[in-house]
């Protein structure tokens, strides 16, 4: 029978330390919605959303309230937009209007982001992709919920360098339609390498064509929980340091796999995985920086953080993997910057560059995450660095995202506010040199030699 | 059989058990084991619970009980069991 201990530790888990489950997300495909007419493809789309999702948030919260445990979002994500309007979209605008669709459905059943105005073009986009693509800056302007995710490339395909090329132009665009809200857009807005079909982590979820009509995707979190036990085992080896984090990390997934279940048989809806993701909010002691920190480094960024972050990362997977029957997602941890107190610190100390997180983001998930830069960074800049990122994830074999924010009208050493989950951010310095050659060439970079595995 | 931890935690006073213990009679709700310490002055109490005779729904329980625990100055938590159970046993 369970002792006082146990239940108080679990309490003070939740009450203390952030421990939370970040986001039960419905996946729904939208294929049986496609119809060449646009006036009927929209209003298919709005009501099997509505239908599916109507219960999701009310569903959640009583999940939440029985067990006592906090679960901060509930989530749509839907089939890639490209695909289900490439039949009856002709212009941009038409796709945008999807966007509305879906805000406004959204908005009805009460989930805070809905996520899958996405393309995926690892090796070459269609007409409608691009369509889609170029409709990205008006429609994530123009709504407040939709999240748009694009696929540019994957190990087994490659680099799509043309949707690279023009998704710098696309990012830049984002920026400057929502420049009076310090181009947050941007925020709403993520480009991937080997993207999974099952995230159910926004900006980037999307329900990928692999899947059956609906699903219950969950991602905990609990960066606090982690730090709490890490404080007991100070100046222990790195058996101890690795031990105690597999244990936590046991604890944090049981409790997703108990929450997805149960949403699962509540809605009628099929499991289908727990992301082990260690997800920060700007909250203080929800930090991934701060465990790098309790580790024994200055700040996140100081030499050792690559090592540190690859060693959580690893044992977050092996604590979390048996705690759950079905793994998937993105699963790692994350490092945003204006999303985590301890990073913005870091930044602001001057610890933490552009380039570290770039090779932090070679161990762990996902990516250049939630990156404020001068607005006048240029776009084939930004396609620069979207395709550095891509690489890392392609040769690795690994899902590897770019979500940065070129803040109109500020510069380095400014900050900006993006409010809630989303968090502050200083505006860090980007590399000045210029790689307009190189991206401007054309074409695809061929899928690596280890890829060919038949 | 519906177990349900109750935790009550907060400054040692008159009353405590008997105030819980009363409103869970009144409820038809079964106390199957309950232990209780004091840490640092504060007092900490779980019962484990069988809610199965109870007519009410459990977050009109938990309402309650935390409504109740606002009156005696205490912090009162209504948890379904299987989360101390998923995360304490494999």
């Amino acid at each position: 029978m369970l002792n006082i201990w146990e239940v108080a530790e679990t309490n003070k888990m939740i009450e203390k330390e952030n421990l939370d489950v970040r986001t039960i997300t419905l996946g729904i495909s939208l294929l049986d919605c496609i119809d060449s007419d646009l006036k009927l493809l929209n209003e298919k789309i709005y009501n099997k959303i509505y239908n599916a999702a109507k219960n999701l948030v009310s569903v959640g919260d009583d999940i939440g309230a029985e067990f006592g445990i906090p679960i901060v979002n509930k989530r749509i994500s839907v089939t890639p937009i490209a695909l289900i309007g490439g039949a009856a979209c002709k212009t941009p605008d038409d796709f945008v209007g999807i966007a509305h669709t879906l805000d406004k459905v959204a908005k009805e059943v009460g989930v805070n982001f809905i996520g899958g105005y996405s393309a995926l073009v690892s090796k070459g986009m269609t007409k409608a992709d691009e369509l889609l693509i170029r409709s990205i800056p008006k429609a994530l302007a123009n709504t407040e919920r939709v999240c748009s995710s694009i696929n540019l490339g994957s190990t087994k395909t490659g680099i799509n360098m043309d949707a690279v090329r023009l998704m710098g132009d696309i990012v830049k665009e984002t920026a400057e339609y929502t420049k009076d809200r310090d181009s947050l857009g941007c925020a709403k807005l993520v480009v991937f390498c080997n993207a999974p079909d099952d995230n159910p982590f926004m900006a980037g979820a999307f329900h990928g064509v692999t899947e059956e009509d609906y699903i219950i995707n969950v991602g905990v979190s609990g960066p606090g929980v982690v730090k709490t036990a890490l404080e007991k085992v100070r100046g222990e080896s790195f058996e101890v340091l690795c031990e105690t984090i597999k244990k936590t990390a046991f604890k944090v997934t049981r409790v997703g796999q108990l929450v997805a279940k149960e949403a699962s048989k509540r809605m009628g809806v099929p499991f289908g995985i727990v992301d082990l993701s260690l997800a920060p909010t700007p909250a203080i002691g929800d930090s991934v920086a701060d465990i790098l920190c309790e580790m024994g480094l200055e700040y996140a960024g100081a030499p050792g953080t690559t090592a540190a972050l690859a060693l959580l990362n690893d044992q977050v997977k092996k604590g979390g993997v048996m705690a759950s029957s079905y793994v998937g997602g993105l699963s790692g941890a994350f490092i945003p910057v204006s999303e985590d107190q301890g990073m913005i610190n870091a930044v602001v100390a001057g610890a933490l560059t552009l380039e570290k997180l770039e090779a932090m983001t070679c161990v762990c998930s996902v990516g250049l995450d939630m990156i404020a830069i001068p607005g006048d960074t240029k776009a084939t800049t930004i396609s620069g660095i979207i395709a550095d990122e891509l690489a890392i994830g392609m040769i690795n074999q690994k899902t590897t995202a770019v979500r940065i924010i070129p803040v109109i009208g500020k510069d380095v050493g400014e900050t900006v506010m993006f409010g809630g989950l989303l968090g502050y951010a200083p505006v860090m310095p980007v590399n000045k040199f210029s790689c307009d050659a190189f991206v401007n060439r054309g074409g695809r970079i061929p899928a690596p030699i280890h890829s060919f595995k038949n | 059989m519906k177990k349900t931890i109750i935790t009550v935690v907060g400054k040692d006073t008159v009353g405590i058990i008997a105030g819980v213990c009363t409103y869970l009679a009144e409820n038809k709700i079964n106390i199957l084991d309950i232990s209780q310490t004091i840490v640092q002055g504060y007092f900490n109490m779980m019962m484990i619970v069988d809610r199965t005779g109870s007519e009410k729904p459990f977050k009109e329980t938990a309402e309650d009980l935390e409504k109740l625990g606002e009156k005696i100055g205490v912090i009162i938590k209504c948890q379904r069991e299987d989360i101390f159970n998923s995360m304490h046993r494999i």
